[in-house]
């Protein structure tokens, strides 16, 4: 019980800081965006996606991106929090040990609930449209959601490995690029050189985009969606224990 | 049979790699008291205290707080201590009412409890003017009050705190030793780090100098200073090289100190020649022909009552600003 209420009180003051540093919503938002726009307007007339607009190809991608970027939030809290002395004065309180990481990534998953609406926004405004039923989108935005929560724990490992903030973050983005990149997030699997094939797609990034295009387009997801929320448990039950570890021997 | 200490430390021990930063360190403060912790930079102050206030796990060795084992009784331990640290982590995105209260919700207090403790704390530390500002705009004196309110939020019965004014200016620190004093007055015991003298001169009872991670002496401030003797002639040579000259010259003065006392000691960097003279005014007059006789030349020579710069000097062989 107590590390429930204080996970919930540790979240609060995480959501503090998020609308108390607008620059950094600003940015976590404006990265999507740009993306979405760059990709639709830019890359997209140079992308065959067959049997779906590229619009409607992208959106699942640029969502699952952005809720593994979000993650990354973690790792620049966590570190600026040991810099600064916050965690020495956690860890010296009678407080349940597991709170201050479960804090940190839970603020995450709520931050990622908003950025997820603001990119089905701006989605639709240059063309995006679900095609399944309200519960696969439901579906899928719990995926996604599920499956940036789970990085985010793997991100708490990195910044208390690295424990510094510059260092946390390039070392957060030396995982997210080469996993976003190398999926099926922006352009088809089937593109690429049949090596690289053999990683992009089975690789989480590549099943929980698939999950979440299928879910909202209402084609066949087949057994992704299942196969991702497996990837996210596995990580979440590697990560978690592992950072928790870490933090009780900082 | 006296009480049981409110801080029992029993020969800690911890290495980072090679570098030994405790070595057997024994430590005992007094319920109600105040223990100076005294040590240059890299003494083994910090790893110490750390280890007090169950963020640091010691290689070997014990240490009990409130009849707590660190170890075994970490949550406890905990409950029982406040600490406040010469970083000020307090949470610069909060206000300084919102920092409190967080911190006595994790202290398990309700709410309710929690802004009642927050707003008689803001009260006590001069910060209610201030109270619902974001601590980004609060000057360094006032995070560091903060901080030290942040600590007392669980009413500790022991206080902890690491170096808490350095950095800080002259009429800040005593308004934070004024806070200390008050405390102690009602029954807090308190731990204190530091490398001013002047503080733990003030607020300390009893004082262990450590270094290189030994104690290197304990005691009540005049016991220490008793240490040295009655007087000390402080004398600045001109030239770095006649440092073991002077010493040389000294060496055959029977009066500058008992038999088996502490010798006079040079101190290249400063070019300083510190003499505990037994005899005052005589030795000094003694001192001044013997040096003379020896062809040392003095840029300046006072003779005052040893302070514990002295003591430190003494036992260390360097100030306690110096690295």
């Amino acid at each position: 019980m107590r590390a429930v209420t204080d996970t919930a009180i540790v979240t609060h003051r995480n959501i503090r800081h998020l609308v108390r540093t607008p620059q950094l919503l600003v940015f976590a938002t404006i990265q999507p965006v740009m993306f979405t726009l760059l990709f639709v307007y830019v890359f997209g007339g140079a992308i065959r996606t067959p049997g779906l607009e590229y619009v409607n190809y992208l959106l699942p991608g640029i969502l699952t991106q952005t809720t593994l970027f979000g993650g990354t939030a973690t790792a620049v809290g966590l570190a600026q929090d040991l810099n600064e002395g916050m965690i020495d004065r956690f860890r010296s309180l009678p407080m349940a040990r597991s709170a201050v990481l479960a804090g940190r990534t839970l603020a995450d998953a709520i931050r990622n609930v908003f950025v997820i609406g603001l990119i089905v926004g701006v989605g639709t405004a240059v063309g995006f449209r679900f095609h399944g039923s309200v519960g696969g989108a439901l579906a899928a935005f719990g995926i996604a959601l599920l499956f940036g929560y789970a990085f985010s724990w793997v991100f708490a490992v990195v910044a208390l490995i690295v424990r510094q903030v510059e260092g946390a973050q390039v070392a957060s983005l030396l995982i997210v690029f080469p996993l976003v990149f190398a999926s099926s997030a922006f352009v088809p699997v089937a593109s690429m050189p049949g090596w690289l094939q053999v990683f992009t797609r089975h690789q989480p990034v590549s099943v929980t985009v698939g999950s979440v295009r299928a879910l909202t387009q209402g084609t066949s997801a087949g057994t992704l969606p299942l196969t991702s929320v497996a990837w996210s448990l596995g990580i979440l039950a590697l990560a978690a224990p592992l950072a928790v570890t870490l933090y009780r021997r900082l | 049979m006296a009480a049981t200490p409110a801080v029992e430390a029993l020969g800690l021990v911890k290495h980072y790699g090679a570098v030994r930063a405790l070595d057997g360190v024994d430590l005992s403060v007094e319920e109600g008291t105040v223990l100076g912790l005294l040590g240059p930079n890299g003494a083994g102050k910090t790893t110490l205290v750390r280890i007090i206030a169950t963020l640091l796990v010691p290689d070997a060795g014990t240490a009990r707080v409130a009849g707590h084992d660190v170890r075994s009784e970490a949550r406890a331990v905990r409950a029982a201590i406040g600490l406040a640290g010469q970083f000020a982590a307090v949470d610069a995105l909060l206000s300084g009412r919102e920092n409190l209260v967080l911190v006595g919700r994790l202290y398990g207090l309700s709410a309710r409890q929690a802004a009642l403790r927050a707003e008689s704390l803001l009260e006590r530390l001069g910060l209610a003017d201030a109270a619902d500002r974001l601590v980004r705009g609060y000057s360094g004196g006032m995070r560091r009050r903060l901080d030290l309110g942040a600590s007392l939020v669980g009413r500790p019965s022991v206080l902890i705190l690491d170096e808490p004014t350095t950095g800080l200016d002259p009429r800040t620190r005593i308004e934070l030793w004024e806070i200390v004093e008050g405390l102690v007055r009602d029954g807090t015991t308190v731990l204190l780090t530091t490398q001013y003298l002047e503080e733990a001169d003030r607020l300390a009872g009893r004082i262990v100098l450590i270094d290189n991670g030994l104690t290197i002496a304990e005691g009540t401030p005049d016991e220490l200073k008793e240490r040295l003797g009655a007087d000390v002639i402080d004398a600045r040579l001109r030239h770095v090289d006649q440092g073991e000259i002077a010493l040389a010259a000294l060496a055959s003065l029977a009066t500058l100190s008992p038999p088996g006392g502490p010798a006079p000691t040079w101190h290249a960097e400063g070019r300083r020649l510190r003499i505990p003279s037994a005899g005052g005014a005589a030795t000094l007059l003694e001192t001044l022909r013997a040096l003379d006789a020896a062809g040392i030349e003095i840029e300046d020579i006072s003779l005052h009552r040893p302070s514990l710069e002295d003591v430190f000097l003494t036992l260390t062989g360097r100030g306690a600003g110096d690295a």
